[in-house]
């Protein structure tokens, strides 16, 4: 437990580092963000906990998972349905968290107690996020009510009541506190995971990773462990999923589709498969050029298809360690200062490679 | 009676359309073990160029049987050459440069030809059975795909070529101790699963819509069958693609295709929990 708050570590620095940039943003954002801008930044933090989600369980659990959108809108249809029903919000955010985990965890059972690997997961996660897809745009008739709420199909549901602080059935979130909640909890979820990594449940699962055969000689239940990572992604991924709702008081079918499966999938390549905090600026990065390519003229025979693939390609091709950890190995080889201090030159190489594979 | 009987053409109608669409998929991922993420695209890719060149003029079935084919075979040797070879053995990495060739052939299909359905009708017209309209077509796929799946087993276990192929894939080691160029094997082998990928497409385009994006409905399915497959890739297909198929359509008969095709994975995934090693793991062990 000691070694956790090592001044001198450079993890430890680093967690300083951002923490403090993530809760400057918490209590400067409303001032320095207009309205606009601000529910911007709501969406962009919905995007970066989704990231977060495929980070943690790709990165550090070794799953890679092609429908983590999934659980996305999982929650986000949720929550809908839920709020919609109920007319209070608090039960319907847990609502929001545990369902698409217990759709996870009932998934990760079939997968991982089936031993599926590698392709076999991507699969059948891909499969299950197609099916969700069509399923819920088929839902336009008027026989698909749950409770008050209709499911519109492709059309998706909208005007969802805003949250409530919890107990106060009458007192809505307004833009700054949906935003003050929003990055609140993007920190919650960011240390929570960084803190999880950090315990035992944390260096098992990263230990599964590296070398699945010698934990399981160790004489600990892979599968277990797996279904309880896939779990976790599920529930922060529908967290995420709550977020965007409140963003814009709608859901629709295309938080399930391909395209936005696809996105995570490429913020976590860019940012760096094995960090958390590449992968959240990857998913900033690429909406802003998403966004930005979407105001541009010049492109008739431009479109996202021929972007994404051409940047997955690049990356897996040029860049394949992702962002975070090219930027760590150049800097340790070029910026003399950035080295950690208790390294003397001829170990400086040594600790790169430490703070690659830890962050 | 009537209604039997179509259920029955239905459902080997089903088992048709699935085991085309695995055909090339067997081989590149179940006897190389390359993950093809971009199968789809592949047969997207032989879809436009069946509807492309009919609708320039081309006999049909030239376009369908031969150009559809050659173009995606020829894309598919592309691709392995600059790209899919340098992940040989890496799982992961494969998947996604595949997907990215997936994205990327989509976007490029998208920016030639449009977002739009596409198509071409379905050559011989239709023939009646009771109440009931057919489409003589359909008859004919279902033993276009038994005349493939023949084909494809006869050239992988009585062709020298075949042996070569198996070898190769086996052991590649010993192959090039033997004096064979495993690179040069993969490279047409590669080039024979995305031919028949493409050849697929085109047989499929007439009784399907054509969109760039249309490759995201097979990829799934494919993938889906061909690990169920297990390690026997041909045979473990053709079993596959008979369960399946004949659960989808027989679902989808009495709901919706949707609810067939949430119905295609909810088997696959139990068949996956009882049979880990696929169909072929179990059964039929020895085969190809």
């Amino acid at each position: 437990m000691l070694k956790m708050i090592d001044l001198h570590s450079w993890n430890t620095r680093g967690l300083i580092f951002t923490g403090a940039i993530m809760l400057a943003l918490l209590f400067l954002g409303p001032t320095i963000f207009d309205l606009f801008t601000l529910l911007k930044v709501i969406l962009f933090i919905a995007m970066a906990m989704l990231a977060l989600s495929l980070a943690f369980i790709w990165g550090f659990g070794g799953i890679l998972c092609f429908g983590q959108s999934a659980f996305f809108g999982l929650g986000g249809y949720v929550y809908a349905i839920a709020v919609i029903n109920m007319g209070e919000s608090t039960v319907p955010i847990l609502l929001a968290i545990f369902i698409p985990a217990a759709f996870a965890m009932l998934l990760g059972y079939f997968m991982f107690y089936g031993r599926l690997n590698d392709v076999y997961l991507a699969v059948v996660t891909l499969a299950v996020t197609l099916i969700l897809y069509a399923f819920i745009r088929s839902t336009s008739g008027e026989e698909w009510v749950i409770g008050k709420a209709r499911l519109m199909g492709f059309n998706g549901i909208s005007s969802i009541p805003d949250p409530n602080w919890p107990g106060f059935p009458d007192s809505l979130l307004w833009p700054d506190d949906k935003f003050y909640v929003a990055m609140a909890l993007l920190i919650l979820v960011y240390f929570g995971l960084r803190f999880l990594l950090r315990t035992h449940f944390g260096r098992v699962i990263v230990a599964i990773k590296e070398n699945e055969t010698r934990a399981e000689l160790l004489g600990y239940d892979v599968r277990f462990y797996k279904m309880i990572t896939f779990t976790i992604g599920g529930g922060i991924a529908g967290l995420a999923g709550f977020l965007l709702v409140t963003f814009n008081n709608f859901v629709n079918p295309d938080k399930f589709a391909l395209a936005l499966a696809a996105q995570i999938i490429m913020w976590v390549l860019i940012g760096g498969v094995g960090t958390l905090i590449g992968p959240m600026l990857g998913s900033l990065a690429l909406l802003i050029l998403y966004n930005w390519l979407g105001t541009q003229n010049f492109a008739g025979w431009l479109n996202t298809y021929l972007v994404f693939g051409g940047i997955i390609l690049l990356f897996v091709l040029a860049v394949p360690q992702g962002l975070q950890p090219t930027a760590q190995m150049l800097a340790l080889r070029y910026l003399p200062w950035t080295r950690p201090p208790d390294a003397d030159g001829g170990s400086a190489k040594i600790g790169a490679r430490e703070r690659v594979s830890s962050d | 009676m009537d209604t039997a009987a179509l259920l029955i053409i239905e459902v080997l109608n089903g088992i048709s359309s699935l085991a085309l669409t695995c055909a090339g998929l067997a081989i590149i991922f179940g006897m190389m073990r390359v993950i093809n993420f971009a199968h789809g695209e592949f047969m997207m890719l032989g879809g436009y160029t069946t509807v492309v060149a009919t609708n320039a003029g081309v006999n049909i079935w030239v376009s369908m049987l031969i150009l559809s084919p050659l173009v995606v075979g020829i894309i598919g040797i592309l691709s392995e050459r600059l790209l899919i070879r340098f992940f040989y053995g890496r799982l992961v990495d494969t998947l996604i440069a595949t997907w990215g060739l997936s994205l990327l052939l989509i976007g490029i299909v998208t920016s030639i030809f449009g977002n739009y359905i596409t198509g071409v009708s379905a050559p011989m017209g239709n023939f009646s059975l009771g109440q009931y309209q057919l489409s003589v077509y359909r008859l004919v796929l279902i033993g276009l795909t038994v005349i493939l799946f023949v084909g494809i087993y006869l050239a992988f276990t009585r062709t020298k070529l075949g042996l070569i192929a198996r070898g190769t894939m086996q052991n590649p080691e010993q192959a090039s101790a033997l004096g064979i160029s495993p690179p040069k094997v993969y490279m047409v082998t590669f080039g024979i699963g995305a031919a028949l990928t493409g050849l697929a497409g085109g047989l499929l385009a007439p009784i399907s819509q054509i969109i760039p994006t249309v490759g995201f409905t097979y990829v799934a399915q494919a993938f889906i069958t061909v690990i169920t497959a297990g390690t026997g890739a041909i045979t473990g297909t053709i079993v596959a693609s008979g369960v399946f198929g004949t659960v989808r359509q027989l679902v989808t008969y009495e709901t919706t295709p949707i609810i067939g095709g949430v119905s295609l994975l909810i088997v696959a995934v139990l068949l996956l929990r009882i049979l880990p090693q696929g169909i072929t793991g179990k059964i039929f062990r020895r085969s190809l």
